[in-house]
């Protein structure tokens, strides 16, 4: 027996005070969550919606990109997958909405899992161009004539957010937008729970690990090749559920409204929020949604350059996103209480 | 046999370490430590030889399959996970001894959360051990070189090792550090049931706490034996007068 096997059980002392912090934390972030069901008239509920959306996609691409250091630039395609299965699923075959995330998950994470493996041998700069071009590809196979069947080529399919349930409407006046918001937040919040107890144990310190020391992590016994590929298949799955969730919220897709500009700003919106951070994601997906919209109101010209100079300004000011901001916040104001 | 080009950087070397040994691994900068190192680690695959650990040859494993055998390792320039605080760096080298995948962490299965547990205890342990408490929240990159040493070493002890190997572990310490460093290395020994194979430039700490030393020059072993014997071997002094090295002061 050796000495560290010996130790006496560890007093759970430290983790108390936290809890109650904790749940200070809780309450306070349901109620921004749920305050704009009242707050927000339908259009910008919407807007919300996908925002938190975007959030989820985002969170998805940090795992591999941000904690795994797997460049991709193609997440777009999963958010389509996912989007397309879910849309299919619905139109074609009459299923409920519910039923298809798990299978928009499965089928996104198979196709994650897919890609992984070149990027074994791949890496950096290289990897950047393989999942680009999956971007580049995966609309134009959605239009493609052996596939218009299902996909409805050009035209898209169409479809119907959920309703919500009779035992919901027999008690609260619901609107099915504000339903649809209320779905997305628990669809993203159970993903980031899910993710953030990923990223805090053992297997998030063996995908960082391998990010920051490659021949350290063989060291430690970390198999990299089945650390990379099944992170690709849950940062997949992740966005993917994403993509099924904006099907249904906007009730339509079409391969147009996937295009790889959607995989840069996921790119950048996972920059702008936080590299390799789950509050970071949050950020980045409003940012994503709301900042072209603000950079549209104040020229519609040429928002474009607005949108560029809102964006390096943020880079300059935020270098470790939005998260690392409220890190160093939050720091001094520990700082200070002690 | 290591070649790199046409260098041989490692031949012929072979040599046993004993259960809970401490193996000194001595010879002049170039004689190819670190390189026998990353082929006993599995880093490199010697073009010819092998390699026996714990009754199994391991000359070809996958190089994340020692770790779970029971080999411990240290870097002679650090391979610190820079991203991460100390107590996240020590019990990423728990890994090895946990067995919780994506779908049971990202559930927090009980099963998920006794190995996070156990480990968190045994880094708390460490942490004690190596004297890192009043850093253990710190970013790694932050401290100075041989604490981050000391960071290393506790990274390596927390999946208990059979073996451990040091790759000069006293690089950039003062003496008082250097006779920490020795006490160390006996505590570790007696409390954690495992052999070291320790490469070091400072040959007083190697004497002083080798049970057997095999010295190397040229990538060819020219002496094993006690302290004592390798001292007085004919080769090890014409290597390191011969080299005109500042450690032969210390060897004879
Ligand atoms: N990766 C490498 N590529 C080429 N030559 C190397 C490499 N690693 C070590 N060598 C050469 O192998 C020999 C042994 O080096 P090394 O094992 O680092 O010695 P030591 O650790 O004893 O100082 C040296 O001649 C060195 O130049
Ligand atoms: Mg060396």
């Amino acid at each position: 027996m050796s000495a560290i096997q010996d130790a006496p059980p560890l007093a759970a002392a430290a983790p108390r005070v936290s809890t109650a912090r904790r749940g200070v934390w809780l309450v306070l972030g349901l109620a921004v969550a749920l305050a704009p069901l009242w707050l927000l008239e339908s259009f910008h509920l919407f807007q919300l919606t996908m925002a938190v959306i975007m959030s989820l996609a985002v969170l998805g691409l940090n795992i591999v990109t941000g904690y795994n250091g797997q460049i991709s630039l193609g997440h777009g395609a999963f958010f389509a997958i996912g989007a397309y299965v879910t849309a299919i699923l619905m139109a074609q075959a009459d299923w409920s909405f519910y039923a298809t995330l798990p299978f928009a998950a499965a089928v996104c994470g198979m196709v994650g899992y897919a890609v992984g493996l070149p990027a074994l041998r791949l890496g950096g700069l290289y990897l950047a161009l393989v999942t680009f071009s999956l971007a580049v590809a995966v609309p134009q196979l959605l239009k493609h004539r052996a596939l218009e069947d299902w996909t409805g080529g050009v035209q898209g399919l169409f479809l119907m957010k959920p309703e919500p349930p009779a035992w919901l409407t027999a008690r609260v006046a619901i609107t099915p937008d504000q339903f649809m918001y209320l779905v997305a937040l628990v669809v993203a919040a159970l993903c980031y729970l899910l993710a953030w107890n990923l990223i805090r144990g053992r297997i998030g310190r063996a995908l960082m690990a391998t990010r920051d020391h490659p021949t350290a992590a063989e060291a430690m016994g970390m198999d990299i090749a089945a650390l990379k590929t099944r992170a690709f298949a849950v940062s997949a799955m992740i966005t993917g559920v994403a993509g099924a969730l904006s099907a249904a919220a906007v009730e339509f897709v079409a391969p147009d409204s996937f295009t790889f500009l959607l995989s840069i700003s996921l790119f950048v919106g996972m920059v702008v929020g936080g590299v390799a951070s789950i509050l970071g994601s949050v950020f980045g997906g409003l940012f994503v949604l709301f900042v072209p919209n603000i950079a549209e109101s104040i020229s519609r010209a040429a928002p474009g350059v607005i949108y560029g100079i809102i964006l390096i300004v943020f880079l300059f000011a935020l270098p470790e996103g939005v998260a690392g901001l409220v890190r160093r916040v939050l720091a001094r104001l520990g700082g200070r209480s002690h | 046999m290591v070649r790199f080009g046409g260098v041989t950087a490692v031949g012929g070397v072979s040599f046993d370490v004993a259960e809970r040994q401490i193996c000194g691994l001595i010879g002049p900068n170039g004689a190819g430590k670190t390189t026998l190192f990353n082929v006993i680690s599995g880093i490199y695959r010697p073009q010819e030889g092998q390699v026996r650990f714990a009754g199994t040859v391991t000359t070809g494993m996958p190089r994340h399959r020692m770790a779970p055998l029971g080999l411990g390792r240290t870097f002679q320039n650090l391979a610190l996970f820079k991203s991460m605080t100390v107590r996240e760096n020590i019990l990423a080298g728990a890994h090895s001894a946990g067995s919780a995948g994506f779908l049971a962490n990202a559930l927090r299965l009980p099963r998920a959360r006794a190995e996070e547990a156990a480990a968190d205890r045994r880094a708390r342990e460490l942490i004690h051990l190596l004297q890192l408490d009043a850093v253990a929240d710190k970013p790694v990159v932050d401290l100075p070189f041989g604490t981050q040493k000391r960071v290393e070493m506790a990274r390596a002890l927390i999946s208990q090792p059979k073996l451990l190997l040091l790759d000069e572990p006293a690089g950039g310490l003062n003496h008082g550090e250097v006779d920490e460093l020795a006490e160390l290395f006996q505590h570790v020994r007696r409390s954690f049931d495992l052999a070291i194979l320790l490469v070091e430039h400072h040959m007083s700490l190697v004497m002083r706490v080798s049970d057997k030393v095999v010295a190397l020059d040229f990538g060819k072993k020219i002496a094993d034996g006690t302290p004592d014997e390798v001292r007085s071997s004919p080769e090890v002094i014409r290597a390191y007068l011969g080299d005109g090295h500042a450690e032969a002061a210390h060897a004879a």
